[in-house]
């Protein structure tokens, strides 16, 4: 049950609460559990970005429970294509976003919750959230063998990992947001979060894979709903706080002023690929042509997602250098995206005549220098 | 020591600048680092180092991934810097003062070390600071100091009251053209700042304060024609947008070269219009089948069929001129593309060899194409090959356009919009016609006039009477 100006008026204007502070960590009285209404991925970060600049939480706490359709996450300075496999995710309709935190990519699809905790900079403290997911599966399966990392993981059986973790810190106010994996579809996980790009060489903050397993393969009692609840029952105890969960939306802009306007940020091609940190690629690929096989090497630097650099090999008697050079110029100054080479090489292809042999190569070409991508 | 520096600095506030000067920069760094009281002033530029403060939980190296800023960009106060990443967090680091920033002491992906300088910012000689902290304290303290910070946040350079507008809307103050006094930033500067990024002008906000009170009635209608009418005060609207200039590129730069290369080739025009009823009515018994098949059935697959059958009695509009203008390519396939309008700009993909395909496998290409291409998965294969081009820009809107023929083609047509419009029928009846406009494009070096009529008027025959495309469909 949501109470739209009541939960805006408690949202933002700062909490003029003189309630003397609880030793270290238990802050008395003021919090809130929010609940998302949005399985959409952008929506949801956006969320978390509106509750981090806009809710006052000098004195609050807050706790967002959240769950996505399938959409790969990755942290805020990553490179997607390291990450994941673009070409597989495209086809499956699987969305991609980069959320304002850091950390290593995940997948997510609506078996796992995802949960943000919201503090001020100074109550900043995420083993103490961990620790409150793991009692609150301790309470729902009390033989769980599941413990906290250095790393700030949750793992299972000492081996799986069921959770990870990112967070953000800003001026005033922070966030630690972690997944919990009850249900997910592990074999897309699995085949997304493997890159088939070869010859990326970057600073980008790389990922740790691990062997991953879901809470219900543990045990079947453990599904979302009830472990979202488990957690809110948890977070309300720990905080002190009223354990009744309010659900938002995160369409409704009278709640939430200004939400659309950020929800269209991180949908940006500039903000999910644009963000990616420079990077080269140097990598080859094998042509058939006629019965032999040809080895055509690329070259590439990409800054803030667009082709700076562009070098196309091809064997000279196969196709004129000159040729190559034509399209690698072409490509230069756009975007490292499939689409848009597709367009700049088709044009390059329409307004360039040339014989119908020469222009099934380019063709050829073009394709390949596209699944680069 | 702190307390004491402090004393005898804000006694000193009030003398002239030049002795202020004389001031040992040295004495105004600390190397406390939970507590960084800044005195004030600082004048003549002085340059303050910004000090990298504690991220938590013990972090004492962190990696810079990104500048917001660059030497010589001026800053306000919680102005984003940089961003920095430690162990799976983002911290965004926010300035403390405002000034000009002198030197970045880290590059990309350095490591940055806690307490230890990030950034030097020239503060401004004219402005008066109030004593800061940094972030981190012990949490008893930070609640009273927050409203201490508050009360006690006079800036030269806008209000508390400014301030906390612009905080609440997250515009950078450095980014708003001040108006006021010592190029102060008011009220109205924010306003208009936000104004100009909602694209709307808002009503001068003094207005309300102006209006008179109305004199009072002094005896009925008279008295209301006396009545004044308030007039506002007119200011004007500070407009402080900039001229943008970007680079052509992606799909911009594809049209920019495409439509560069059909500068070359003189185009005519040639307009019709076409009665659709009997389409109309056609579509409307064959979609529910189709959607049965799993295919939606738009117009454009008929208009395909139909440029087709057009195009095996007149060729030439399906060829190719060679770049010296000596040979024509009479081209056996029939491989008609369909402009596209996507979020990122137009693309023609076009249907294969059309000559064989039956309207059904027209709609079915066609939906998959249209599928491709919004989720931007067409490949060049698609978007090549093409010899003659028809463009819906009828389901945007408009009816006659003159459309520009993409090279190596020789012809295109364009649709307008389907209107229900008056006409006479055979027997001089007005009934109710579903009218649509084509606008065709050909080139003047190989096809005629004549050619150009004859073939639309086929092509027009065929879709006022659909039965007849059965007698010469392949």
């Amino acid at each position: 049950m949501a109470l739209p100006w009541a939960l805006r008026s408690c949202l933002q204007r700062p909490c003029v609460l003189r309630s003397r502070r609880a030793p270290l960590g238990g802050a008395a009285g003021a919090g809130l559990i929010l609940q998302s209404l949005s399985d959409d991925v952008y929506q949801n970060l956006a969320v978390e970005d509106w509750i981090h600049e806009q809710a006052g939480l000098e004195d609050r706490q807050v706790l967002f429970l959240w769950r996505n359709a399938p959409a790969v996450v990755v942290g805020r300075h990553q490179n997607p294509w390291q990450e994941c496999d673009l070409r597989l995710l495209r086809q499956k309709g699987v969305k991609l976003a980069r959320r304002r935190s850091g950390g290593g990519a995940v997948y997510h699809d609506l078996g796992n919750i995802n949960l943000t905790f919201f503090t001020s900079r100074t109550r900043y403290e995420r083993r103490d959230n961990l620790e409150l997911v793991v009692r609150a599966l301790r309470a729902l399966s009390p033989r769980l063998d599941v413990r906290v990392t250095e790393r700030y993981d949750i793992v299972l059986g000492g081996r799986y990992k069921i959770s990870g973790t990112a967070a953000k810190l800003g001026r005033t106010a922070a966030y630690h947001h972690c997944t919990l994996l009850c249900g997910a579809d592990k074999s897309l996980l699995s085949a997304l979060l493997r890159s088939p790009y070869r010859g990326l060489r970057s600073n980008a903050t790389a990922s740790v894979p691990s062997a991953v397993r879901n809470l219900v393969e543990e045990d079947p009692a453990l599904t979302c709903e009830r472990l979202l609840e488990a957690v809110a029952e948890e977070y309300a105890a720990r905080h002190h706080v009223d354990r009744r969960v309010t659900l938002i939306n995160p369409a409704d802009e009278a709640v939430l002023p200004g939400i659309h306007r950020k929800t269209k940020e991180l949908q940006t091609w500039e903000w999910v690929y644009g963000k990616t940190p420079k990077f080269s690629v140097s990598t080859y690929f094998d042509l058939t042509y006629e019965d032999s096989v040809l080895q055509v090497k690329v070259d590439m630097e990409v800054k803030h997602g667009k082709i700076e650099v562009c070098n196309i090999d091809a064997p000279e008697q196969w196709l004129p250098p000159g040729l190559c050079q034509e399209l690698a110029k072409s490509l230069t100054g756009s975007r490292f995206c499939p689409d848009e080479a597709t367009v700049l090489a088709s044009t390059w292809l329409r307004t360039c005549p040339r014989d119908d042999e020469l222009r099934h190569k380019c063709n050829l070409l073009c394709e390949n220098v596209r699944m680069l991508m | 020591v702190c307390v004491h520096h402090i004393r005898s600095c804000s006694s000193i506030r009030f003398i002239k600048s030049k002795y202020v000067c004389l001031f040992d920069k040295s004495a105004l760094k600390f190397s406390h680092h939970q507590r960084l009281f800044r005195t004030s002033p600082v004048s003549c530029g002085q340059i303050v180092q910004f000090k990298l403060s504690d991220i938590g939980e013990g972090i004492t190296e962190v990696t810079v991934k990104e500048w917001y800023i660059k030497e010589g960009d001026s800053v306000s106060q919680f102005d984003s810097i940089c961003e920095v990443q430690s162990d799976k967090a983002s911290v965004t680091i926010t300035s403390r003062y405002d000034g000009i920033i002198r030197k970045l002491h880290y590059n990309l992906d350095e490591i940055a070390y806690v307490g230890k300088p990030l950034v030097d910012i020239e503060i401004d000689a004219s402005k008066d600071v109030a004593p800061e902290e940094d972030v981190v304290e012990t949490p008893a303290m930070s609640h009273e100091e927050h409203t201490h910070q508050e009360i006690k946040g006079h800036k030269t350079l806008a209000t508390p009251a400014v301030r906390r507008l612009a905080m609440e809307n997250n515009i950078k103050l450095s980014e708003v053209v001040g108006t006021g006094k010592d190029n102060r930033i008011l009220k109205e500067d924010i306003l208009n700042y936000l104004a100009k990024q909602t694209g709307a002008i808002l009503p001068p906000s003094p207005k309300a304060e102006i209006i008179p009170p109305l004199p009072k009635a002094e005896g009925g209608p008279i008295a209301l024609k006396e009545r004044k009418i308030p007039v506002p005060i007119s200011r004007p609207i500070a407009f402080s947008g900039k001229d943008k200039t970007e680079a052509v590129t992606g799909f911009q730069k594809a049209m920019v070269k495409t439509m560069s290369a059909a500068l070359k080739i003189p185009h005519f025009g040639y307009c019709d219009e076409i009665d659709l009823t009997q389409l109309v009515q056609l579509r409307e018994e064959l979609k529910p089948l189709a959607q049965t098949r799993g295919v939606k059935l738009s117009f454009m697959p008929f208009f395909i069929k139909a440029a087709s059958l057009g195009l095996l009695q007149y060729p030439v509009l399906n060829a190719s001129l060679d770049e010296s203008c000596q040979n024509i390519t009479y081209k056996a396939s029939h491989n008609i593309g369909v402009a596209m309008d996507t979020e990122q700009g137009l693309i023609v993909p076009n249907v294969k060899n059309v000559q064989v395909c039956s309207v059904f496998e027209i709609a079915t290409e066609l939906n998959r194409l249209q599928s491709l291409g919004s989720a931007g998965q067409l490949g060049t294969n698609d978007l090549t090959g093409g010899t003659f081009t028809l463009s819906n820009i009828g389901t945007i809107g408009g009816t006659y356009t003159k459309p520009v023929i993409l090279p190596p083609e020789v012809a295109i047509g364009a649709l307008g919009k389907i209107q229900v419009l008056p006409r006479f029928n055979g027997k001089g009846e007005i009934y109710k016609a579903q009218i649509m406009n084509v606008s065709w494009s050909a080139d003047h070096r190989i096809i005629d006039g004549a050619t150009m009529a004859r073939f639309s008027n086929l092509w027009k025959s065929y879709l006022e009477n659909p039965a007849s495309m059965l007698l010469d469909l392949k």
